[in-house]
């Protein structure tokens, strides 16, 4: 039995006149994630895409999987395709949801003709197929208010397709039309989760990681390879630019007071990023903040933080409860990998007791002891960077 | 840059023979040793040649060697197999507290399903003494499993003396003995030890990994882990793994304890009077530990951060147990040693290959470490 798939585009059929724009990118986001299965022809009328693969090997699970994690649609259904006849499509409908209707108890036939032409016109569809379905299970009864499975019959020009319920989609705006941002990633639970969030608002991701050896393990690194896979496979590539970071954290952990060390590391990341950023064309940061997390994302902590970028900074995170941010991260699956027990930048020189209430003047007097502009002049000399595919 | 390799109690390079061997078997002797026709017989020649190698070593009847997939697999058998088959004889299990992951890990699950276990209190050193195995060996112990040297700090304990607490006490317990850091580095005689149970692994001795062997007593019975065939008595069933057993052969028949020892003891002689020289460093190996463990602290240093810092200048040791992925020791912990120093403590371990200019680059690394490197508190 041949079948298709149907993806529903969410909110961007409200974009007006941009709707085409982000229409074309959709497409062009689902033809690359589904191209390493097979050859798919892509149809897209009625703000409905269609993929019907070429040839007849092609995994439809996998498929399944990829386009659950594409950005920008709704919903999807998978959908057997027969001959425009009425026989036929009884039959095709019994056998392609045998397994669901076999273990529902109640069902309804919708119909829809978009082939005018077509002998009957939708109820009688909708009739014609539930008498026979009643037929073959005893196990079922028509319920049109609240059914188990709603059977879907579909007569087009030259098919007619069959499908079971719909499947929820990734939701947000396709991944390439938001423009560009470049998230601060530690290795850590949220900042994969807040690149998550932001890519789902349509913003194509740079990555960057703050390495800091012989304190930071080169094992830190791997893992944040993985977490990129990992949020880069509901995104487009993603470039991970790993700046070398020991020299600052020294001179920071010799020359600042200890309670300020976090805060003015935070700083310096802030003020590397927004450099780097600015290379990649990229128009914010990103963090994985949430506030009162710990002693650098406090209130008072984030006001100081601020100030050494001029860009905006998106905090995805910055409402929401560990045990919120924790569940997403388990849906995308970087939850396990953020566990690992590696030391990264943001754990190795953690003081004791951090200021939870930093005042930004006396942060800038600490700073002003180190030379700021060769510290970071040094690291983005020394930058290393490469393409993560999902 | 010259490779130094000091982090061979966490696994060894493998020997040009024993490679050799594996590949033989891989190669041309590829046979089943279970079928019946020459290609299986050429196979199980070679395994029960191995066989026959170990339970020379050891001093035991070759027909006491199982083979299985490493020291951890051996120690799952020994404890698991040991308290299944005591069940009825009673509850308690006696051990102590720094035994390997392998074997601490496999009583806790005994606890959760009724076992009483003892966790014997060593010293600073890693010691524990025969008098107290005595104290709480007792007719209702159905198991005592020991390690004979600890993989953190090479503390020797007291296996020769504990078949005399057992039949002292009347009781009925297996006795088993970890010896996976000791074979090949000390003698080990079944016939002096008298224990019931004993493991060893293939790549703590320039074997390769995937291959350990359990001496079990033929008078003493223990429960299988896994269902099979009918090989090795169906105590350790599914075929064997006969490369890496004959190469494991090979690597037995190369050791020659004493020369090894007497070279090893010297560099630890060496590196222990060089590290005494340094204020920052405390030894945490004690002075009658095997000489190829020495453990000792960086003071104000994370002891990953000074183990990435020696591999930038490939120089290869272990912080705490390799074991443990980077978590704090629970070993170190338990021997009372306090926490910043078990959090900056390392392991130094050596082979036959090492030399004294190895020690000399350890010694120039970690000088530089402390020098250059940023400490926790300053």
């Amino acid at each position: 039995m041949k079948e298709i798939i149907l993806i529903k585009i969410g909110e961007i059929v409200l974009k007006g006149l941009n709707r085409k724009n982000f229409e074309d990118k959709l497409i062009k986001n689902i033809k690359r994630k589904i191209s390493p299965l097979g050859e798919f022809e892509i149809k897209n009328q009625q703000s409905t895409i269609t993929l019907i693969p070429k040839n007849d090997d092609i995994d439809f699970d996998d498929v399944c999987y990829k386009i659950s994690k594409i950005f920008g649609i709704a919903a999807f259904s998978r959908a057997a395709i027969c001959e425009k006849e009425m026989s036929t499509i009884k039959e095709t409908a019994r056998e392609y949801l045998y397994k669901r209707l076999k273990t529902s108890k109640t069902f309804k036939v919708e119909s829809k003709r978009s082939d005018k032409k077509f002998s009957l016109k939708s109820p009688q569809i909708s009739a014609d197929v539930g008498e026979y379905i009643l037929e073959k299970f005893n196990n079922l009864t028509v319920d049109v208010h609240n059914p188990d499975i709603i059977i879907t019959v579909e007569i087009r020009d030259s098919f007619a397709y069959i499908r079971g319920e719909s499947l929820p989609g990734a939701g947000g705006i396709p991944v390439g039309t938001g423009g560009k941002a470049a998230v601060l990633i530690s290795g850590g639970i949220d900042s994969p989760v807040a690149s998550f969030m932001i890519a789902k608002r349509g913003v194509d991701l740079v990555a960057i990681h703050f390495a800091s050896p012989p304190y930071t393990s080169p094992r830190a690194e791997e893992k944040v390879k993985l977490l990129i896979e990992k949020v880069s496979s509901f995104a487009n590539r993603i470039e991970l630019i790993i700046v070398p970071f020991t020299k600052i954290q020294e001179e920071i952990k010799r020359g600042c007071p200890d309670e300020l060390f976090t805060i003015i590391m935070r700083r310096f990341m802030m003020r590397i990023s927004e450099v780097i950023a600015k290379n990649h064309q990229c128009f914010a940061l990103i963090t994985g903040e949430s506030l009162g997390q710990v002693a650098s994302q406090t209130i008072e902590a984030i006001a100081c933080t601020d100030p050494a970028t001029s860009m905006p900074v998106f905090r995805p995170l910055i409402g929401m409860d560990k045990d919120e941010i924790v569940l997403i991260s388990r849906k995308i699956e970087t939850f396990d990998i953020s566990i690992l027990p590696y030391e990264d930048c943001c754990t190795v020189f953690t003081p004791k007791h951090p200021k939870t209430k930093p005042v930004l003047s006396a942060v800038v007097e600490a700073e002003s002891k180190l030379s700021l502009e060769g510290l970071i002049n040094d690291a983005i000399l020394n930058i290393k960077s490469q393409i993560i595919y999902g | 840059m010259r490779e130094i390799y000091l982090d061979n109690s966490a696994t060894t390079q493998v020997s040009e023979k024993t490679i050799e061997k594996a590949v033989e078997l891989m190669r041309q002797k590829y046979g089943n040793p279970s079928s019946l026709h020459a290609k299986g017989l050429e196979a199980q020649n070679e395994v029960e040649n191995a066989r026959k190698i170990i339970a020379k070593t050891l001093n035991c009847d070759q027909t006491e060697i199982y083979f299985t997939s490493g020291g951890t697999e051996a120690n799952n058998l020994a404890v698991f197999g040991a308290a299944k088959a005591m069940k009825k004889r009673g509850n308690k299990i006696v051990t102590t507290a720094i035994e390997h992951s392998s074997v601490y890990e496999s009583l806790k699950e005994l606890e959760n399903s009724g076992f009483e276990v003892v966790y014997l209190k060593p010293d600073i050193f890693g010691m524990v003494t025969k008098e107290q195995f005595m104290e709480e060996i007792d007719e209702n112990t159905i198991l005592v499993t020991v390690m004979m040297v600890n993989n953190e700090v090479g503390s020797i304990l007291p296996v020769d003396q504990i078949r005399e607490c057992i039949d002292l006490k009347k009781s009925p317990a297996l006795f088993h003995v970890d010896a996976v850091q000791a074979f090949g580095k000390m003698p080990i005689n079944i016939s002096k030890i008298k224990p019931d149970l004993l493991s060893l692994s293939s790549h703590k001795i320039h074997g390769p990994k995937g291959v350990g062997a359990l001496f079990k007593s033929k008078s003493k019975r223990i429960y299988p882990r896994a269902f099979g065939g009918e090989q090795q008595d169906k105590v350790r069933p599914g075929t064997e793994s006969a490369p890496l057993i004959a190469a494991l052969g090979v690597a037995v028949s190369e050791i020659d304890i004493e020369s090894n020892y007497k070279k090893v003891l010297e560099l630890r002689n060496y590196l222990v009077k060089k590290l005494n020289g340094i204020s920052e460093i405390t030894l945490n190996s004690g002075p009658d530990s095997l000489p190829y463990i020495v453990n000792f602290s960086v003071e104000n240093i994370k002891a990953e951060t000074m183990l990435h810092f020696l591999a930038s200048h490939n120089i290869y040791v272990s912080g705490g147990s390799a074991c443990a992925k980077g978590k704090a020791s629970r070993v170190l912990k338990k021997l009372g040693i306090p926490d910043e120093r078990v959090t900056s403590s390392i392991r130094v371990s050596f082979s036959k290959y090492n030399s004294k200019e190895d020690i000399d680059a350890l010694i120039e690394g970690l000088l530089d470490g402390i020098k250059s490197l940023v400490k926790i508190k300053e």
